[in-house]
């Protein structure tokens, strides 16, 4: 279902939180950019065709490589599972988006979800956005370990996330219910110091 | 003032002030609580758990089980390892600490890391190994649980090394150094748990290291002989500690006892600091501390002494003398005037760590200590806990694990300081038949003090082996568990307390809710209005409005909640015919049916409604707790079952928000959010499906119902889910509409006989206890099935859901009151209990819903709930009160 017909009546789960996202927070940046579309994937990553189609419409190939990321310009895919992929577009994209997975898949076996208001997106900046997010974060974010263009499916303190690293931010995928509470949880743990000792 | 002229790492520039036991002192920056203690010829610190004897200072470190100290809410603290700081106010324990009721301020935090090598262990062969490792680019982290590293070398005055080691590895970009850090634990593929200990609480470092290096050093440990837990006795290693880094002479006439060459060093140092040499006793040429003698109380009953824990000593206080005798044979007694005795019986490596992780240990006759036997991998031990006691000087040791008293009282051999454990207790415990060091451990409790027993335990062992005239390495130690060191439970919580204890999970709604006084209740983690009291309504009177408005008007309720699963594929409708009891052959694109699920134990696991959106695609809601259970158990059969089945599952839960439009007026408000949609009962009909537009959103509309009643629900991504709502509440307004909350849906719900799973289903009732027969169909395979046909399944006189009447309309049935069949509660078996039970509006009295035994044939009988003051007698009925017909729903 297209969601969008008149403006002004949109929600970001983050509405409430740009004033506190203003203020500094030990050289970290966090930034709700809202109502950006995404997709959930299903596809049979054996189907030549519909990978081929799929890649395509969409102008770059899904990645295959677990945990990985593959992008052209603002559209993105994130690989969730063998046969699942976040495919993530900005919000002006969403229609065309949604229609290029459609005429990719093209019937095949499959499915093709608008999950744009399941999650929300936080992105996290600065040089200690790392520190930041391992007080939360189990796995290794280090860029030997955690280059750009990785992504992973874990927990932050007690939620649900899918972590993606770019170039210069990482970027969380939130359950808009969890976002209020991961939020909360990051600025407590930004304005505790975040320094780590050496 | 026993504080040295020179000399010693402490600051002298820096001067603080700090109280022990109400007294005031003053110490330097650098200092620990026990070297100032020491500075100021404060020799009592505390007393012991049982005996109340008075103690003192007896190590320079993390393995003290005597000088333990509160501090603020801290009730149970070493003295060795506080570092004194300006205004530090500490008492000493007599016996046991002491829980505070103020709110602790400290704040505690949690980090992870990752890293290549984790050298445990800041010593000399920690430094080491950290500089050697920290030259390839890996990630090395180094932590130590001093306030400064070096461990060993900052009392052997290797200062030069030591800081241009330090500054070499502080140089290193990938080397993270990590002081007041205590390795605790070691846990499966090299995770390692940390205690950073900070100013203002602490934090919680959980490492995954690819390579863990255990550099652990070693404790000395004490020899065992009368009285051997005065004030003044003290380890000798800590006398040096004392003099070289605190710069402080712990006594002013010392004896050393000994085993072993390590403490040749010792003589040096006490020259050094200026106390006299009395004797050196070694076990080795035959002579031995036999027994020691207290200073005598003042005449006035006080020992000379500031603090108030010594006053009424029955055992007397510090060292005065000990009582020299020969090992063997009857040579002659003799007393040695001192205030000081320096012993040393050996060392135990420190291989907490690397027992936790399942490393073997074995004794070394030669080292008389316990030793590595093996290597783990990815595990390596280094230096003194390798057993390489070099650098100690252990040198040749005699061991000679318990020296004699005069007249065989074993009652004042300490084994284990903190525990006031002595020989006595293990030779008791062996006169009981226990071999096991083991048994013995818990018999005698030796070891099991926040110590954990760092001095005691490898005595313990010996004196088993001793006694049983085995070998120590027979004997064995015991299981070392984490953690190595007392650790706080706030430190575990870290910050995940108080608002952040859990996820707290909020709908679109929320902000309305608030905005509206909504009381909220704990669903899972979600936060769901109660009731929206008007001015100064209670609760009761709340509900009682806000059932009404459904019953006879219109109200809107915030059902978002709802677990949500996209279901697509050729194969989706088998695939739901396989999960859910009920059959959906029939249900038309456009159209939704109730549906009920089991475990394969046939025990009814989760509720919803399954909705067919379009050709081979599907929705199912689930209840809100039961979301990612059913999520996964959809996902595991067909991942694991049913692999062929051509389906795919995408959970949508926090996609959509949903507002439930409920009341004989409800249909109005919907014409007016949606004036175009065909609306009527025809066009329209019950379980239908549409799609709308409302106030420029999309909206899907379902008519569904949870009360009774007439009914839509309203659906929209969860971007629009507050306009949605405040659309409704508009349209609704010159009506009258009310939100309302789980109070009154749940008395709506179950007026209708409704259930709610997990409130009137507990994982042991089945469909057809529920009686519920109809929801499952006989014409195909569904999970659960068989176990429908299992005896027990079918047995006569399982519980049935009932309704429950009191007969006093007025009385409230507590939910989960047990229910029997006699009113006077003799000889009765309990026959079920009350699942839910309300005063409802509509009915204007009390009801219930039940699990009662061989329940339907009962119905029209007087059950009994034996409360605590009264017994409430209520008649069975068919657990349906409102609409049997369903006229209200369907019109």
């Amino acid at each position: 279902m297209p969601a969008v017909i008149a403006e002004g009546i949109r929600r970001s789960p983050l509405a409430d939180y740009a004033g506190r996202f203003a203020a500094s927070h030990g050289g970290v940046l966090i930034r709700e950019p809202p109502f950006v579309a995404q997709f959930d994937l299903r596809a049979e990553p054996g189907d030549t065709d519909v990978m081929r189609r799929v890649a395509t419409a969409l102008g770059f190939a899904v990645p295959f490589g677990p945990n990985t990321v593959a992008s052209l310009d603002e559209h993105r895919a994130l690989w969730l599972g063998p046969d699942e992929w976040l495919v993530v577009g900005p919000e002006s994209q969403h229609q065309v988006l949604e229609q290029a997975l459609r005429d990719g898949l093209a019937g095949a076996f499959g499915s093709i979800v608008d999950v744009s208001a399941h999650r929300t997106l936080l992105e996290i900046r600065g040089e200690e956005a790392r520190d930041l997010l391992a007080h939360g974060i189990a796995i290794d974010l280090d860029p030997r370990s955690f280059p750009a263009g990785s992504c992973a499916q874990t927990l932050l303190a007690k939620a649900q996330v899918i972590i993606e690293r770019r170039e210069s931010s990482f970027v969380l995928y939130v359950r808009t219910s969890f976002a209020g509470y991961v939020v909360d949880w990051l600025l407590d743990a930004a304005d505790l110091e975040i320094t780590s000792s050496r | 003032m026993s504080r040295l002229p020179q000399g010693g790492r402490i600051d002298r520039s820096r001067p603080l002030r700090f109280t022990f036991n109400g007294a005031s002192y003053g110490g330097y920056s650098g200092d620990t609580l026990a070297s100032a203690l020491l500075a100021n010829d404060v020799r009592v610190v505390a007393r012991s758990v049982t005996y109340g004897r008075p103690r003192g200072i007896f190590s320079a470190g993390i393995e003290e089980p005597n000088a333990l100290v509160q501090i603020g809410p801290e009730p149970m603290l070493c003295a060795t390892q506080v570092e004194l700081v300006d205004g530090l106010e500490a008492v000493g324990l007599n016996g046991k600490g002491r829980a505070v009721a103020e709110r602790d301020t400290a704040r505690f935090d949690k980090v992870h890391a990752h890293c290549e090598v984790l050298v445990v262990g800041g010593g000399r062969a920690g430094l080491t190994t950290a500089l050697a490792a920290g030259g390839s680019g890996d990630r090395v982290m180094l932590v130590d649980e001093q306030a400064e590293l070096g461990g060993r070398l900052l009392t052997a005055g290797w200062n030069d090394w030591l800081a241009s080691t330090v500054a070499e590895l502080l140089a290193m970009p990938e080397v993270r150094l990590l002081t007041r850090a205590t390795a605790f634990g070691l846990y499966d593929q090299n995770l390692v748990l940390i205690a950073e200990r900070r100013p203002d609480g602490g934090r919680l470092w959980q490492v995954r290291a690819r390579k863990v290096v255990l550099a652990t050093g070693a404790h000395q440990r004490p020899l065992v002989f009368a009285n051997n837990d005065r004030p003044g006795i003290m380890l000798a290693g800590a006398v040096q500690t004392y003099i070289n880094r605190y710069g402080v002479a712990p006594g002013q006439r010392a004896v050393i006892f000994t085993n072993n060459d390590s403490t040749k060093t010792v003589q040096a140092d006490l020259r050094r600091a200026g106390i006299r040499l009395e004797g050196v006793i070694d076990v080795r040429e035959g002579r031995a501390v036999v027994d020691t003698l207290a200073e005598s109380p003042s005449p006035s009953g006080e020992i000379n002494s500031p603090s108030p824990l010594v006053g009424k000593g029955r055992c007397g206080a510090s060292l005065r003398a000990v009582v020299i005798a020969p090992l063997t044979g009857d040579g002659p007694r003799r007393e040695l005037e001192c205030d000081l005795l320096c012993v040393s019986g050996g060392f135990n490596p420190t291989l907490h760590l690397f027992s936790q992780a399942q490393g073997r240990l074995r004794y070394d006759e030669g080292l008389a200590c316990f030793i590595p036997e093996a290597s783990l991998p990815n595990v390596e031990v280094v230096g003194a806990a390798s057993g390489d006691l070099d650098g100690r000087g252990q040198g040749a040791i005699m061991p000679y694990w318990v020296i004699p008293g005069d007249d065989g009282d074993w009652s004042t051999h300490f084994v284990d300081l903190e525990r006031d454990a002595t020989v006595a207790d293990v030779q008791q415990a062996l006169g009981t038949g226990m071999r096991s060091v083991e048994h013995i451990k818990r018999f005698t409790t030796i070891g099991t003090g926040s110590d954990q027993g760092k001095t005691a335990g490898i005595n313990e062992s010996a004196i088993i082996a001793t006694q049983l005239g085995q070998p120590v390495g027979a004997v064995g130690v015991t299981t070392y568990r984490p953690p190595y060191v007392p650790v706080p439970f706030a430190l575990m919580a870290g910050r995940n307390r108080r608002e952040l204890f859990e996820p707290i999970r909020v709908t679109p709604m929320h902000t309305w809710h608030v905005a509206h006084r909504a009381v909220f209740e704990n669903v899972g983690q979600w936060k769901r209005p109660r009731y929206f009291p008007r001015e100064d309504e209670d609760m009761d009177a709340a509900v009682r409005r806000e059932c009404q408005a459904v019953r006879e008007n219109v109200a809107a309720v915030d059902v978002s909640t709802l677990g949500k699963i996209d279901i697509q594929g050729p194969d989706a409708l088998e695939f739901l015919n396989r999960i859910y009891t009920n059959a959906f052959d029939t249900l038309k694109v456009g159209f939704s049916r109730y549906a009920l699920m089991c475990k394969a134990d046939g025990m009814v696991f989760d509720d919803g409604v399954v909705m067919h959106i379009g050709p081979d695609h599907w929705f199912a809601t689930t209840t809100t707790s039961g979301a990612a259970a059913v999520f996964d158990w959809m996902e595991e059969w067909l991942q694991t079952e049913w692999p062929e089945l051509r389906v795919r599952l995408t959970s949508v839960t926090d996609q959509w928000a949903a507002v439930a439009v409920v009341g004989p007026r409800s249909r109005d408000v919907v014409r007016s959010l949606s004036p175009g949609l065909p609306i009527g009962p025809e066009s329209f009909p019950f379980l239908a499906i549409r799609e709308t537009e409302i106030g420029g959103m999309l909206v899907r509309l379902h008519r569904i119902t949870f009360s009774g009643e007439l009914a839509y629900e309203l659906w929209t991504p969860s971007w629009y889910g507050l306009s949605l709502w405040e659309a409704v509440m508009a349209a609704g307004e010159p009506l009258g509409i009310t939100p309302y909350g789980l109070g009154a849906m749940e008395i709506l719900r179950a007026e209708k006989g409704y259930i709610i799973v997990g409130q009137d289903t507990d994982g042991t009732v089945t469909p057809q206890d529920l009686g519920m027969d109809w929801m499952v169909s006989k014409r195909k395979p569904f999970i659960g099935q068989r176990s429908h046909q299992r005896s027990d399944t079918s047995r006569p006189d399982r519980q049935h859901l009932v309704g429950l009447l009191p007969l006093d309309g007025h009385e409230l049935l507590p939910e989960g009151a047990q229910l029997i069949l006699q009113p006077d509660g003799a000889n009765s078996k309990i026959v079920g209990h009350v699942t839910s039970s309300y005063r409802s509006p509509t009915l204007g009295r009390t009801f219930a819903l039940a699990l009662l035994q061989s329940g339907r044939q009962r119905l029209g009988t007087t059950v009994y709930a034996p409360l605590n003051r009264h017994v409430v007698a209520a008649t069975v009925t068919e657990p349906i009160f409102y609409d049997r017909e369903n006229a209200r729903r369907d019109r």
